[in-house]
This record gives C-alpha cells, sequence and structure tokens, in this order.
C-alpha cells in the first residue's frame, strides 16, 4: 500500500476531541447571547407555571373574604384593586375579587400546556404524515396532501365551534385538539419538502447501494438531517398557539375563564375594565404573553443559526 | 506509473483474441427519464438519458467512460447499480440477470457492486461517525456466515478498510466534517470496499479533488484494484485521467455509446468523428507540438429531444467534409465492429484518417469556438 501519507493539508489535523453535529450545535448555541436570554425567559415561565401553584398563598377561583372598598381608599373593590395592597403583589381583579398573581400564575400553566402540547402534536403527526409523503411519493403523496390542502383551508374558528358543539363550550383540551388538528398540516408540508430533497442526497444512495432498508434510510439517513427546521419550527409554534389561544380566548372561544384560567381568558375579562383605568388587569398577563413569546421567538432564531450545519463554529 | 504500459498491452492482446471472460454486460440498456408538464403535471416527454446501451466489462479490467456533461454517464453507472429503474434492456452481472432481482437477492447482489462517488462532500452523511458510514453496509449485509450483525467484527473490518485506503483505524469514532476532501474520498472508497464488491462504479472519483490530491486517489484506486481484484467500470470527463488509468474506453454521445476501444488504439486511431473531436479538444503541455484543434458546431442538443439518424449529425465535422450525405439524418448507425474488438457507430468510419482530420481541422471556419471538454 503506498498511500500512507496523508492527504490533508499540513495544517488540518484531525481534532482530538470529536464532536457530533447536535455537540457542536449546543456550543453554537450557548454562545448565541440573544437565545440564552429566550431560553432563560421561556424557562422561567415554564418554572413558574410548574411550581408557582404551590408556592402562592392564594387559590386560583377561591376568594374568602370579599371586600367593599380596596385597603385604605374608598374605590369599590369590586372593580380591582391596584398592585401592593393587603399582599396583592399584582392587586385583584374586579368583580370576582381574585389575586391577579395568582390568576397570571396559574394561567401560565393552561396557557403553556396548550402551546407546547399543541406544538408537539403537530410536529409528530406532521413529521410522520410529511415523511411517509416526501419518501415514498406516488399516490400516498397524493392523498396525504390532499387532506393537508383541505385541513390548511379550514377557518379556525368554525372549526372550534363545530367542536365545540361536539365536545363541549370552554374545554381547554378542545381547544389543544384543534390547534394540533389544524397545526400538523402546515408542518407536514414542510417535512414533506424535506424529506422530497433529502431522499436525493448521494448519501442516501450510497445507502441504499450497500443495501440499507428503507426504514433505515428513512430514521438513520434523512430524518437526523431534517431535524433542525422540525426543531425550529416546532418552537416557533409553540411561540404562535399561545397568542393563537389568546386571540382565541379573547374573544370568547375559547378557555373557560370560571373553572381555568389562561392568559387569553384573563385578558378576555379585562377588556370591560381598561375603561374604568384597571391597567394592571390587563398588563399582568398580556405582559406574561409577550415575554413568553418573545422569549420562544429568540430561542427560534438562536437555534436556527445554530443547527445550521453550514455555519462553522 | 509503469506497469500501465504492460496492462495495456495485455489488455488489447487478450481483447484481439477474446478470451477474456466477462463480469458485466449491459445489453439495450435503457433509461428514460420523464418530463412532467402542463397543468395536469402529466408526463409531456422524455430525457433520453440513456438509450440503448450494450456494454461488456470485462473481469478485471478498468473500464473507461466519457464524453460531455450530460452525456449519461452517471444515469448508466447508477441503473447497472439499481439506484434508478431501468426503462428496458438488461444488464448481468457474471451471467445473473440484475435487473430481475428483488428484495433479499437483490441485496446480496448489492455486495457484487459498489460505487464510489464524485462528491466527497454530499457522499457522507454530515450525523454520522466514520465507523457508522462504513459499517452500514455490513450491518444491512450482516448475515450468520460473516457475523457482520456483530459490532466487535464489524468494527474490526471497519479498521481494516480504514487503513487500506490509508487512513488510520482510530479515526471511525469521528465525523465528516472533521476531513479534508481527500480523506472523505477515502471514507467513501473504504465504505464502497468493505463489502468486499467485485465490481465498482467510480463515477469521476477525483474531478471534485484537488489536484495535488487526485494522483494520489488514483494511486490508490489502482493499488485497491490489484489489491482486491476489482473490475471498475471508471467515469470520467477528463481525457487525460483515463488516458492512463484505463485498459478500455468507452465514448458516450446523448445516451449513445459511439465509440469502444482499448486505449493505446483509442488515442491512436480514433474512429469516430465525435471521439476524434474529443481527442484533440486535449490541452498539449508542449505548444511546439500543439496542432489546430478540431472544433464542434454548436452546443450539444438536448437528450429530451435528441437529432435524428445519427445522434451526432447536428455537429459532425466528417459529415460535412462529405457533403452531407442523407444516410447521417436518417439512419441511426449501429455500433460495428471494425477491427478486432474496436466498434464505432459511424457510418463512415472508414472515412475518418488522420489526413481527413487535418484538412478538417485547416479548413474550419475561424470563427467558431472551441468547446472545451475540461
Ligand atoms: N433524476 C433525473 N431526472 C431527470 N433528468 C435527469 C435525472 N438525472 C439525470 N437526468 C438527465 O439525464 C441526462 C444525463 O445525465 P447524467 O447525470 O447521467 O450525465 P453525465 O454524463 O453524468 O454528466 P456529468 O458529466 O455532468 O456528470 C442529463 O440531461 C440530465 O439532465
Ligand atoms: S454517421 Fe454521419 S453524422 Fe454520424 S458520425 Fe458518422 S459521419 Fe458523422
Ligand atoms: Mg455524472
Amino acid at each position: 500500500m503506498t498511500p500512507t501519507a496523508s492527504d490533508a493539508p499540513a495544517d488540518f489535523e484531525v481534532a482530538l476531541v470529536s464532536l457530533n453535529q447536535w455537540q457542536l450545535a449546543w456550543r453554537r448555541f450557548r454562545r448565541h447571547k440573544l437565545a440564552m436570554f429566550g431560553a432563560g425567559l421561556f424557562l422561567t415561565f415554564v418554572a413558574i407555571a410548574a411550581f408557582g401553584p404551590f408556592i402562592l398563598p392564594y387559590e386560583a377561583t377561591n376568594v374568602p373574604y370579599p371586600l367593599k372598598f380596596c385597603p385604605g381608599t374608598t374605590i369599590s373593590a369590586n372593580l380591582g384593586c391596584p398592585p401592593f395592597n393587603d399582599g396583592h403583589i399584582l392587586g385583584t381583579v374586579g368583580g370576582t375579587q381574585e389575586d391577579l398573581l395568582t390568576l397570571v400564575v396559574n394561567g401560565a400553566r393552561l396557557s403553556l400546556t396548550i402551546g407546547i402540547g399543541a406544538a408537539a402534536f403537530a410536529s409528530v403527526l406532521g413529521a410522520i404524515v410529511g415523511g411517509i409523503s416526501g419518501y415514498f411519493g406516488g399516490w400516498v403523496d397524493t392523498i396525504l396532501m390532499r387532506i393537508v390542502d383541505v385541513l390548511l383551508s379550514m377557518p379556525l374558528l368554525f372549526v372550534i365551534i363545530v367542536f365545540a358543539k361536539v365536545f363541549g363550550y370552554g374545554d381547554w383540551r378542545v381547544i389543544l385538539l384543534v390547534f394540533a388538528l389544524l397545526g400538523w398540516p402546515g408542518i407536514a408540508r414542510l417535512v414533506r419538502s424535506l424529506f422530497l430533497t433529502l431522499r436525493t442526497e448521494v448519501f442516501v444512495d450510497a445507502a441504499r447501494a450497500v443495501g440499507v432498508s428503507d426504514l433505515r434510510i428513512i430514521f438513520r439517513h434523512i430524518l437526523p438531517n431534517a431535524m433542525s427546521p422540525i426543531i425550529v419550527v416546532t418552537t416557533l409554534s409553540v411561540a404562535a398557539f399561545i397568542v393563537t389561544e389568546a386571540f382565541v380566548s379573547y374573544i370568547g372561544y375559547g378557555v373557560n375563564a370560571a373553572y381555568n384560567p389562561t392568559w387569553g381568558n384573563i385578558l378576555s375579562n379585562a377588556q370591560n375594565d381598561i375603561l374604568v383605568g384597571n391597567w394592571w388587569w390587563p398588563l399582568f398577563p398580556g405582559l406574561a404573553i409577550v415575554l413568553t413569546v418573545l422569549g420562544i421567538n429568540f430561542m427560534g432564531d438562536g437555534l436556527r443559526d445554530a443547527l445550521d450545519p453550514r455555519s462553522r463554529e | 506509473m509503469t506497469d500501465a504500459s504492460s496492462r495495456l498491452a495485455e489488455t488489447s492482446a487478450a481483447a484481439a483474441t477474446g478470451a477474456r471472460p466477462v463480469l458485466l454486460e449491459t445489453l439495450n440498456l435503457k433509461k428514460y427519464f420523464p418530463i412532467m408538464g402542463g397543468l395536469l403535471r402529466h408526463q409531456v416527454g422524455s430525457v433520453y438519458a440513456v438509450d440503448d446501451v450494450s456494454l461488456q466489462i470485462y473481469k478485471g479490467e478498468t473500464f473507461g467512460l466519457v464524453g460531455e456533461s450530460g452525456c449519461g454517464k452517471t444515469t448508466f453507472g447508477r441503473t447497472i447499480l439499481r439506484l434508478e429503474k431501468a426503462t428496458g434492456g438488461s444488464v448481468s452481472m457474471d451471467g445473473q440477470d440484475v435487473l430481475a432481482l428483488h428484495g433479499d437477492a437483490l441485496k446480496r447482489m448489492r455486495r457484487r457492486m459498489q460505487v464510489i462517488f464524485q462528491d466527497p462532500y454530499g457522499s457522507l452523511n454530515p450525523r454520522m461517525p466514520i465507523s457508522d458510514i462504513i459499517g452500514e453496509g455490513l450491518l444491512a449485509q450482516g448475515d450468520k456466515a460473516n457475523g457482520w450483525r456483530k459490532r466487535s467484527i464489524r468494527d474490526q473490518r471497519v479498521g481494516d478498510y480504514l487503513e487500506a485506503v490509508g487512513l488510520r483505524r482510530d479515526y471511525s469514532r469521528r465525523y465528516p466534517h472533521e476531513f479534508s476532501g481527500g480523506q472523505r474520498q477515502r471514507i467513501g472508497i473504504a465504505r464502497a470496499l468493505a463489502l468486499g464488491p467485485e465490481f465498482v462504479v467510480c463515477d469521476e472519483p477525483v474531478s471534485a479533488l484537488d489536484v495535488s490530491i487526485q494522483s494520489q486517489i488514483l494511486n490508490l484506486l489502482s493499488d485497491l484494484r490489484a489489491e482486491f481484484n476489482l473490475t471498475y467500470l471508471f467515469i470520467a470527463h477528463n481525457l487525460s485521467v483515463v488516458q492512463y488509468f484505463c485498459e478500455r474506453i468507452g465514448v458516450m454521445y446523448l445516451g449513445k455509446i459511439v465509440e469502444v476501444a482499448a486505449t493505446d488504439v483509442l488515442y491512436a486511431t480514433p474512429q469516430h468523428p465525435y471521439s476524434v473531436a474529443l481527442l484533440s479538444a486535449i490541452p498539449v503541455p508542449d505548444p511546439r507540438v500543439r496542432t489546430k484543434r478540431l472544433v464542434l458546431k454548436g452546443d450539444v442538443p438536448s437528450p429530451a429531444n435528441p437529432p435524428s439518424g445519427c445522434r451526432f449529425h447536428t455537429r459532425c465535422w466528417l459529415r460535412e467534409r462529405l457533403g452531407n450525405p442523407a444516410e447521417c439524418s436518417t439512419t441511426e448507425p449501429p455500433l460495428r465492429e471494425l477491427a478486432g474488438g474496436h466498434l464505432a457507430a459511424c457510418h463512415f468510419a472508414e472515412q475518418v484518417t488522420a489526413q481527413a482530420v487535418q484538412e478538417a481541422a485547416a479548413t474550419q471556419s475561424v470563427i467558431e469556438t472551441a468547446v472545451d471538454v475540461d
């Protein structure tokens, strides 16, 4: 054997520590300040949702002793009291006089559950359908893509009303289900186009040439290379679903506020009182939505950069 | 390459006596790609990428396939390897009908015929360590007899083949992005050879590499051929590479084989007007011996709409010289044997003489620019 000398240029030495693509991506992500900030923000809200309700002194929907007036004033407590009164750090809401902090913290649970749950559901289903469609093509592809077209043309509110009629109004599970149902087709389209491109990659041909099965080609060659865009889109759709939930709840088709506070239905209940000047009521749930969505979007942008295999270091 | 000339002599002698066993044979192999269009996305035409190609590749030889970009060389190789579904014709490997195989039988056949790709970057999955890239074929082909299902046996073999291609065993845990282009090409070679194939399609294995590295990889391929008794189908569009690397050469034009001959015979006495033009386009290092290039008129016609009769007639200098005989545009010239093992597909191949070529080159119009075949 003659070729003993490496044909790499002298300055090209194979590294001692070998990092795979995911490790490299994590290294790039860590250096992305805005993305790390966004991830921190998002994780903070996740922690609040997970542990907050156990720490807070008040029950979400239970007000033991309604007041007549806000402490130290002659303002009717029925309109809600401003922040920092009588232990209510963010104030209380009008009508029920519930503690706003408690509401927002409990609202985080469902808002995030719906956002993350719907995004996860939509991604998994979208990836499976899109993957099958893109890899196998033919009539399977045609049928699946027609279903996708139909679902993508359905108006959200209409579907929510139909589902609510069947499964009951105000149920958060219905909202999550509808979001997932209308969310997966978009992801399926993305995954299909990724698979269409990836299945013509030379390394896929190489795998086929040595006798690797279709199933293994899908899971070992195509899916790992399609993962980055899928992760980015899933992340961003968490934010999109949180905003949509807020919107749907705000106009009254969402989750029932009487049993399950969400950021959206807290905002919705606040809308009449904005006129009275109770700024804190809409401000804090609104802020929670904005900060969470911003955090997720920063994180998504960072992921996009970090996961791009063309970006070196 | 001192043994190259002796090898060539050996081949031409063997070819002349017709004594060599055929390893791979194609008969009227066709691959047409559908062109979809129109409102309903139905088929509106075909790209005749490989059209009626019959070739014999002898056991142990290196057969070069040359031709301009887009003439169907890659498609020919891929169709043989069952990476494309053939439109028609047959492929036989050691007498076995390759196109009829299914399932397990096809998988077993894949052990015997392998491929080395042109692009050293695209051909390695960036998300897999080298050990998996090379070992994957072993895993897929593993059975009780070879024990390749066992990780330890597989890793051993991966290491052996890494060394065989001039890389270190302990590189197997690394990822493709850690290697240079030439090293990646070696990894691709190791992947192909790890299955122990007899026949390897080398699809322009060096044209994406730095010139300084090309000869190293060519030497490696040549050594491996001797070591593992390989038969190569070596695809190239660089005629200077195949001259030293291949024993016999097939020239392709628009999906058809137009000439087949032993390398020395082809370079000395090309019989098809297209081969003559291709050869005259090779840059001559010494400017004093630089003869006038024979220039091809116009562009390569589209393989979706190939010219009638002889596909080369729209650009043929010989046809012009002969006063545009009707035969050229009406009747397709068959690939016929002119001398022992020398085939050409031209009605007037006998008229291609050194003198005719010189005269044609001298009289051609100066306005026409050379079609470079790099
Ligand atoms: N998958 C495909 N679908 C449609 N047309 C194709 C496909 N693959 C190749 N072709 C067409 O078939 C013809 C032959 O292509 P091929 O890649 O085999 O040429 P080639 O001789 O290898 O060229 P090059 O020297 O550039 O590699 C070209 O016109 C090409 O556009
Ligand atoms: S058959 Fe006619 S057109 Fe074709 S190569 Fe021969 S002379 Fe030229
Ligand atoms: Mg090619």
